[in-house]
């Protein structure tokens, strides 16, 4: 559990000299495999800031927490918009919940508080 | 790995691109646009740091009606008197300068109809923070400093007693830096991981501080003479179990109450002698404890009753700041079943940290942010002497310390590194690598993390601890030092965890150094002397301090409080406490913000 990149879809960034996640991980934790495809060193050194989930233009990346905590099932995943954050929450039973955030610029916000 | 060598030279050297470097980068720039400015990150500047999720607050930010005096006075009453009233004035009087200007680069905070921000508490200020760090990250970036992205430093660079750069090595291809500067700041962050974390194994990470930071600051400092400021007061977050994440969005933003399991709002209840509902940040934390040893724990926060609409809106503050916790609240809301009612978030205490920004302890500086060391400044995190400052008030100490490095730049020609120190280091930083000892990094971190954990207060001993458990805490400590040499990588990464580990290390003699010399309970839990279970106002209304002595040990240096025309009410003393001197004894005023 932690953090997933689905193969299929990571296009490593195309032709950026560096792909997002791996430039983002405030611990130098995601890497290219031999494969070109995106993946975490080590999920143990995750701290969860989902920097790489909400950076990742295919959104090929998703998180869920680890199963030693008392999350199973529940999974996260973002896209950083220009001025919003949008984020889908799927549920254990598959429901999905989104939300979007305010990430740059001035009022008026939507959603409102 | 072949170690290749950089070379680079500048008038202002910042060590850390967090929230204070990048802040620091940018001011640097605009009051000289003439001067050579570097900043040594170890992450990428965009990601990197404590606000790499974002965060959905501002917690120091002088809202309507409040003044640098009045936060004075929060803070002295927070930390029970031990503050520094300079340092704290000149940073509030910052604050909300900075935090305009960063709204101005794109950081959105919602106002009132008034124009002013939205308030949480009194010093707290709601904000869409999810992009807070790149919006600095690129604003340093488009500043025109050189942004070393990827380069840990290791050590301050020195010449006949001066700071005159620094050292460090690039975590990606294991380059060695060696930056020569007029002046340096450091701004690296507080320390985590010093003590066995809440979660276990491969959840270890999932904590409330960025795992990152790793006190190497601190521990620059330590080794460069740079004097330390209460380290024992350590900073300990009362938090939402598991997730670890900050409270303050659903105590402060949705009011809720603090309850135990018979579901009684017990800081009413049973600790009205603490202050009640007003009582500080730390005595939540005690108040919890104390609720469990009584049979009546564990303890929540109750979200009964909340309208789900505004727990939606929560969720999403989450989503900004703590997505673990998102997570988590979205999985009890599906067990609560649609429509039903939400159960109560249970909350518990985290590992200790030693952290200036939320706490006490860091470089004991002057008003211009000035460490001892000439050349040396220090701001955010890494500072000491101002608790309560968290992100808006590390932009502020960044400021004055800018301010006052260039109004102070040396002239002239830029400082030469000497050679000896420079292949010292290099030896120092690569020893792992050139020399591999038999043992990973994490060994030792998890040994490091069990003797804190049981010797020197964490978790599993209550946060207490007392003379005996802390020289048992100070020989392993001490006999783990001696082991340092059994370090061993194979690649720039695993060297970095390795100089993590070396300088957590540091970071943890000279706390043990600091609670050794505090015979007194001034802040619960965060600082809990089993042996002197009372305040001691007589002997202790004091910082204690260190410095690296020449016999290579931490030399404690007493200091005392010089408090300025603020008249502050420090709480009471508690019951059975010996009283040597008067004590105003009214009950506290202000509420505490749990942030």
């Amino acid at each position: 559990m932690g953090i997933h990149v689905e193969e299929s879809v990571c296009n490593r960034c195309g032709t950026a000299d560096e792909p997002m996640c791996v430039r983002d991980c405030p611990g130098d934790l995601m890497f290219i495999q031999e494969n070109g495809k995106a993946a975490i060193t080590d999920n143990r050194e995750c701290w969860d800031c989902a920097a790489c989930v909400k950076v990742c233009p295919t959104q090929a990346i998703s998180m869920q927490l680890p199963a030693s905590l008392v999350v199973r099932g529940v999974t996260l995943k973002g896209r950083a918009l220009k001025h919003k954050t949008t984020w889908a929450i799927q549920l254990r039973d598959g429901e999905v919940h989104t939300y979007d955030t305010p990430s740059t610029g001035k009022p008026p916000f939507t959603p409102s508080l | 790995m072949s170690i290749d060598h950089v070379e680079l030279a500048c008038d202002l050297l910042i060590i850390g691109g967090g929230a204070a470097g990048c802040v620091a980068a940018v001011e640097a720039r605009e009051l000289d646009p003439s001067l050579r400015v570097v900043v040594m990150e170890k992450a990428h500047v965009y990601r990197s740091g404590c606000l790499a999720a974002g965060i959905s607050a501002l917690n120091a930010y002088l809202t309507v009606g409040e003044t640098p005096e009045s936060f004075l006075r929060y803070a002295v009453r927070e930390t029970v008197g031990v503050v520094r009233d300079d340092l704290t004035l000149s940073m509030a009087r910052e604050l909300n300068a900075q935090v305009e200007r960063v709204e101005d680069w794109g950081l959105p905070i919602p106002r009132d109809e008034m124009g002013a921000p939205l308030k949480r508490g009194r010093a707290s200020i709601k904000i869409f923070g999810e992009r807070i760090k790149p919006i600095l990250g690129k604003r340093a970036e488009a500043s025109g400093a050189t942004i070393l992205n990827r380069v840990n430093a290791t050590g301050l660079a020195m010449r006949d007693g001066r700071v005159v750069g620094a050292y460090g090595f690039n975590v990606r291809d294991g380059r060695f830096y060696q930056v020569s500067a007029k002046a340096v700041l450091v701004c690296t962050g507080g320390t985590a991981g010093l003590y066995r974390p809440s979660n276990p194994g491969v959840a270890a990470h999932r904590m409330w501080y960025s795992p990152f930071n790793t006190g190497a600051g601190f521990a620059m400092g330590i080794r460069a003479g740079a004097e330390m400021t209460s380290f024992e007061f350590r900073f300990i977050p009362l938090r939402i179990k598991d997730a670890m994440a900050p409270t303050g969005e659903i105590a402060q933003w949705l009011g809720a109450q603090q309850i135990n399991a018979r579901g009684e709002a017990y800081l009413e209840k049973y600790y009205e002698h603490l202050g009640g509902k007003r009582m500080l940040t730390q005595d939540r934390l005690y108040a919890t404890l104390m609720e469990y040893r009584a049979g009546r724990g564990p303890c929540y926060l109750d979200l009964r009753g909340v309208n789900p609409r505004k727990l939606e809106g929560t969720i999403a503050a989450y989503l900004s700041m703590a997505p673990s916790s998102a997570m988590i609240m979205s999985d009890e809301a599906y067990y609560a079943g649609h429509g039903g009612e939400m159960a109560p978030v249970e909350i518990t205490g985290g590992e200790p940290h030693v952290v200036g920004g939320h706490g006490l302890s860091g470089y004991w500086i002057d008003t211009a942010r000035r460490s001892n060391v000439p050349g040396l400044y220090a701001a955010g995190d890494v500072a000491g002497g101002v608790p309560k400052k968290y992100a808006s008030g590390a932009w502020a100490e960044a400021v004055l310390a800018v301010r006052a490095m260039i109004e102070e730049l040396p002239q002239g020609e830029l400082p030469q590194l000497l050679e000896a120190d420079v292949a010292r280091e290099r030896e120092r930083v690569y020893a792992p690598i050139a020399q591999p000892g038999p043992v990973p990094a994490r060994e030792l971190e998890e040994r490091l993390q069990k003797i804190m954990d049981e010797y020197a207060g964490g978790i599993s001993v209550q946060y207490g601890y007392a003379e005996g458990t802390l020289r048992l805490a100070k020989l392993h400590v001490e006999r783990l030092r001696g082991e340092l040499d059994a370090l061993g990588a194979k690649t720039p990464y695993e060297l970095m965890h390795c100089h993590e580990v070396i300088d957590r290390v540091e970071v943890a003699r000279t706390l043990i150094a600091h609670m050794l010399h505090r015979r007194e309970t001034r802040w619960h839990c965060y600082q809990e002397r089993l042996d002197y279970p009372q305040r001691d106002d007589e002997h202790f209304m004091i910082f204690v301090n260190s410095v690296l002595g020449p016999d290579g040990q931490p030399h404690i240096i007493e200091r005392p409080v010089q408090r300025m025309s603020v008249d502050v009410v420090l709480p009471p003393l508690s019951d059975g406490a010996v009283i040597r001197k008067p004590l105003i004894s009214s009950p506290p005023t202000g509420s505490s913000e749990d942030v």
